[in-house]
């Protein structure tokens, strides 16, 4: 039994924030940086249940899309073989699966995370073959860690560059294989407990303060929410069962709409011009400026991408990408909030 | 009374409470509490103790290696926490616990289920567990690591001296009917509100302790054979479960805050009115003889006051709430983790002991010529070949693991009134611009301040930017210049940080002009010899040191310190932050002085 997403108060800049990666994965992942017992983990292993089932080739480790012209390589080899039988034009048959929602454990090995030789059958009939690691489980889905701060460096440096390149190529004992890993990354931590390394920190697309509700009457509420869910998590899970309805529809209708919405050139150069008072590094931000702002869009049910959009979406897109300076006691929210109140004058 | 209480409700409900942190020495008084908690869970229970410096194979489980070559598939072995399935978990030493085993304990505590991917086997098992976190740490920063201590609701400290009663509180009978009662136990909205207001003028920042405050109060209730939660559980969970987290003591403005909360419930439509609540108890409830009477606010709020441990009272009335931060990750065990974690640089001959990791290719591929061998061998021997492939241990071969060390950087900051206190805000920039790049050169940065009559460590080593920013915000200078004090408590942090697997390197900022001796009394003379011993003794440490000099015109007892450190020396009388940082950075690379 999982909370339900929808049943978590407050944390509204967290939950958009899923939400949009959820319609766009190509945002490159959310963050999620706070207070402890804030239910950052509490959304992540909600969102499973909460999305929408999606095609996959029947029979693939990867979860290949079946509308994807190439597939991956074993998904290949399957069509060429099909095709020699004579069967179909080289189709293969789908069925719907849940998207997949991993969760990467502290301590994982590497040889789990990206794969490796599989044991059994080496030491059984001394047979090479591949057994795929989460980072194949997590095709097409989300791969959560927890206390992204605290993990080893070497699976840092290697989740930077499978989600760069959406593809795992392992390259070990013996083994030559590569298969596609394209994933929202999704990370939490307590800063309290150390910083995130520059070059991660950019990979994410959005990144999210969360912080305990200090007014009673939400913290009345989360309590509340908590004991009924401990004490009948099935009658709790009904009792939201309409509300998560409604988020599920919401995202269906976001995904269809957002090839649609309208991006004009005024929200293009407002976001410039905001990247540029800011000062961010590279194009990114401006990219996942604007691709927030129009998933948020698609989310809200507009056409057109606008100032609303952009305000909202402003902080969690920027606020990790700015030039620190450790001088400046501001923190990057504030430095957000103050160059978006500038420009749009808010 | 509060020991055998907590014991009970932990014993009510172990997985819903996570557990308890008994902070005390290894003494008859923990062997009682634990005997005393043994003896309320039911026969069978589950009761698992688990080593400081148990491996991730042995705690979550992972490939049993001697049964896997044994069988020539791979066998998997259970972890400690999945053996543990409901049952009770035994922490020792948990002041010293490294923060991926506290992240592991913490998952199964959340999930309620052990999910381990290691060395290609995947397993997902149910591990309902309760924690018992043998705390044995003495000094403030010693502490069970926060993340951990954060999900068990009780934390008790064990009085030394052992008491003689040894009252039993409650029998295994009550447990049991306890048990089944709980799930059926209601807590009011009021009692709700109580606890959550209490947390909130105590400075929890957590709302976990509200809802562990709650399932307590809950428990309390089921032992007590009520089907709702009264005024007296909500009090006693508030001593037990919201108490010892507080950082603060209601002040007198949230005082009037929550009076005109309940004042006025248009503001909070769900807040009762005080005498509403006690209406919509059940009637069996007022009849109670010792029930205390006021709001439940109140109650709940005095309770936690009253339970909140004498010292830590003192400390939070003057404002200074040294509430314990959350020690640095990974403190403990960081020395031993060289062969198994880093980056892979190759393979040897070696077993898969202490950590190993054993690399089955080149093992299997050592192996592989003396198969025929061994196969003839076994047969003449009358042992028919049971395992397909025969591998000995003379055919291990083990990863090899490069990790780089970790530098720790020690500023020792002269606060006196000798070096002004712009010194002060130029060393608080350079620590800041240090930690901002910290991360990827896999730095910590320690500050120690000395003024007056002693030193000061205002920052333990850390990599985070939050911590260090609250740390230094609050740096005060003026008075004397304890010199020898401030060097030897660097000598001292730095030997700390050596014996964690780091590499310390002290940045001393001072203008060299003691006057205040080791032993805190004034003196021009014998407080420079003691600074000019105390460098000497960290020189045959072998502290890699650098001495920035901070006075307008280089200063020859500057000078003569660095000598007597093995420092390097610079004077650098108007240095800004940034020269500062890169001044250290210098330094990192450069040779350690030999000893």
């Amino acid at each position: 039994m999982v909370f339900p997403f929808s049943a978590i108060v407050g944390q509204d800049e967290m939950k958009l924030a899923i939400l949009i990666a959820a319609i766009d994965p190509r945002i490159g992942g959310v963050l999620v940086f706070g207070d402890r017992g804030t239910g950052k983990s509490t959304a992540v292993r909600a969102l499973a249940a909460l999305l929408p089932p999606m095609r996959a080739v029947v029979g693939c480790r990867y979860r290949c899309d079946p509308a994807l012209p190439v597939g991956c390589e074993e998904c290949e080899a399957r069509k060429l073989n099909s095709k020699e039988n004579g069967k179909e034009k080289g189709e293969l048959k789908s069925h719907a699966v849940p998207v997949p929602v991993v969760d990467l454990p502290l301590g994982a090995t590497e040889d789990r995370v990206v794969g490796a030789l599989d044991l059994e059958r080496a030491l059984a009939q001394g047979v090479k073959a591949f057994e795929p690691g989460l980072l194949a489980r997590a095709n097409r889905g989300f791969l959560y860690i927890d206390e992204v701060n605290l993990l080893e460096d070497h699976l840092v440096d290697l989740l930077i560059d499978v989600a760069a390149s959406g593809e795992n190529v392992v390259e070990r004992e013996g083994l030559s294989v590569r298969h596609p890993a394209r994933f929202v990354l999704v990370g939490s931590g307590n800063p309290e407990e150390g910083e995130l390394r520059p070059q991660l920190l950019d990979r994410f697309g959005l990144s999210v303060e969360v912080r305990t509700p200090q007014d009673l009457p939400s913290r009345v509420e989360v309590v509340k929410r908590r004991d009924a869910f401990e004490r009948d998590g099935e009658a709790f899970g009904k009792a939201w069962a309409k509300e998560e309805a409604r988020v599920r529809r919401q995202i269906v209708a976001g995904r269809a709409r957002i090839g649609e919405v309208e991006v004009p050139d005024a929200a293009l150069e407002r976001a410039a011009q905001l990247c540029m008072a800011l000062g961010t590094d590279g194009l990114r931000g401006e990219l996942t400026l604007i691709r927030a702002a129009r998933a948020f869009a698609a989310l809200q049910g507009d056409a057109v991408v606008g100032d609303a959009h952009l305000k909202r979406v402003a902080p969690p897109a920027l606020r990790h990408r700015l030039r620190r300076n450790p001088l400046d006691d501001a923190g990057s929210s504030a430095r957000v909030d103050r160059a978006v109140g500038e420009l749009f004058g808010a | 009374m509060n020991e055998g209480m907590s014991a009970a409700l932990f014993a009510v409900d172990p997985v819903g409470l996570g557990g308890v942190v008994v902070r005390s020495g290894a003494g008859p008084a923990r062997e009682r509490w634990l005997a005393h908690l043994a003896a309320l869970l039911p026969a069978g229970t589950p009761w698992r103790r688990v080593p400081l410096h148990v491996n991730d194979d042995r705690l979550l489980g992972g490939l049993d290696l001697s049964a896997t070559l044994q069988a020539g598939r791979p066998i998997a072995q259970r972890g400690l926490l999945a053996e543990a399935d409901g049952g009770v978990v035994l922490l020792a030493m948990a002041e010293r616990l490294s923060a991926a085993t506290a992240a592991s304990v913490a998952a199964v505590i959340d999930t309620q289920e052990l999910v381990a991917e290691r060395h290609g086997i995947g397993t997902r098992s149910s591990s309902r567990i309760g924690v018992v976190a043998l705390d044995e740490g003495i000094a403030d920063d010693e502490q069970t690591p926060s993340r951990l201590r954060e999900r068990l609701a009780f934390h008790l400290t064990l009085a030394v001296a052992p008491d003689g009663d040894d009252e039993q509180l409650f029998t295994r009978d009550d447990v049991a009917a306890a048990r089944a009662r709980f799930g059926a136990v209601r807590i009011d909205d009021a009692i709700v509100e109580g606890l959550c207001a209490a947390s909130i003028a105590l400075g929890i920042d957590s709302v976990r302790a509200a809802m562990l405050a709650c399932r307590a109060a809950r428990a309390s209730a089921a032992l007590d054979a009520r089907d709702a939660v009264n005024a007296r559980d909500a009090a006693l969970a508030a001593a037990l479960v919201l108490a010892p987290r507080a950082t603060q003591l209601p002040t007198a403005s949230a005082d009037e805050e929550r009076a005109a909360d309940s004042d006025t419930p248009s503001d909070a439509p769900d807040v009762p009115p005080p005498d509403d609540a006690e209406a919509a108890e059940p009637p069996s409830e007022s009849a109670e003889p010792d029930m205390p009477a006021g709001p439940i606010d109140d109650v709940v709020l005095e309770a936690a006051l009253a339970a909140i441990p004498p010292g830590l009272l003192a400390l939070l009335a003057l404002g200074n709430p040294k509430a314990p931060r959350s020690p640095s990750a990974g403190r403990a065990g960081a020395a031993t983790l060289g062969r198994s974690r880093g980056r892979p640089t190759g393979v040897r001959r070696g077993e898969p002991q202490g950590g190993a990791r054993l690399n089955v290719i080149e093992t299997l591929r050592a192996a592989a010529p003396w198969q025929a061998l061994r196969r003839r061998e076994a047969e003449t021997a009358d042992r028919p070949g049971s395992a397909r492939i025969q591998v000995r241990r003379e055919d291990f071969h083990v990863w090899r693991f490069k990790q780089r060390s970790e530098t720790t950087t020690v500023f020792v900051v002269d606060a006196s009134g000798s070096s002004a206190l712009n010194r002060l805000a130029e060393a608080k920039g350079a620590v800041e611009l240090l930690l901002a790049d910290c991360y990827v050169r896999r730095d910590s940065v320690a500050v120690i301040a000395f003024r007056g009559t002693g030193a000061e460590l205002l920052l333990p080593p850390t990599r985070s930017l939050v911590r260090a920013k609250r740390s230094l915000a609050g740096l005060p200078g003026g008075g004397g210049t304890p010199l020898a004090a401030g060097i030897a408590s660097a000598c001292a942090l730095a030997d700390a940080v050596r014996r964690r697997g780091a590499t310390p390197i002290v940045v001393l900022l001072t203008d060299g002009r003691a006057n205040i001796a080791r032993d805190g009394t004034p003196g021009r003379a014998r407080a420079g010899e003691d600074a000019l011993a105390a460098a000497r003794a960290m020189r045959m440490e072998g502290v890699a040191a650098l001495l920035l000099d901070t006075s307008p015109q280089p200063q020859e007892t500057a000078r003569a310190l660095a000598v007597a450190m093995g420092a390097r020396y610079l004077p650098l009388p108007h240095a800004g932050a940034a020269m500062l940082s890169q001044a250290v950075r210098a330094a990192g690379t450069a040779p350690a002085p030999t000893r």
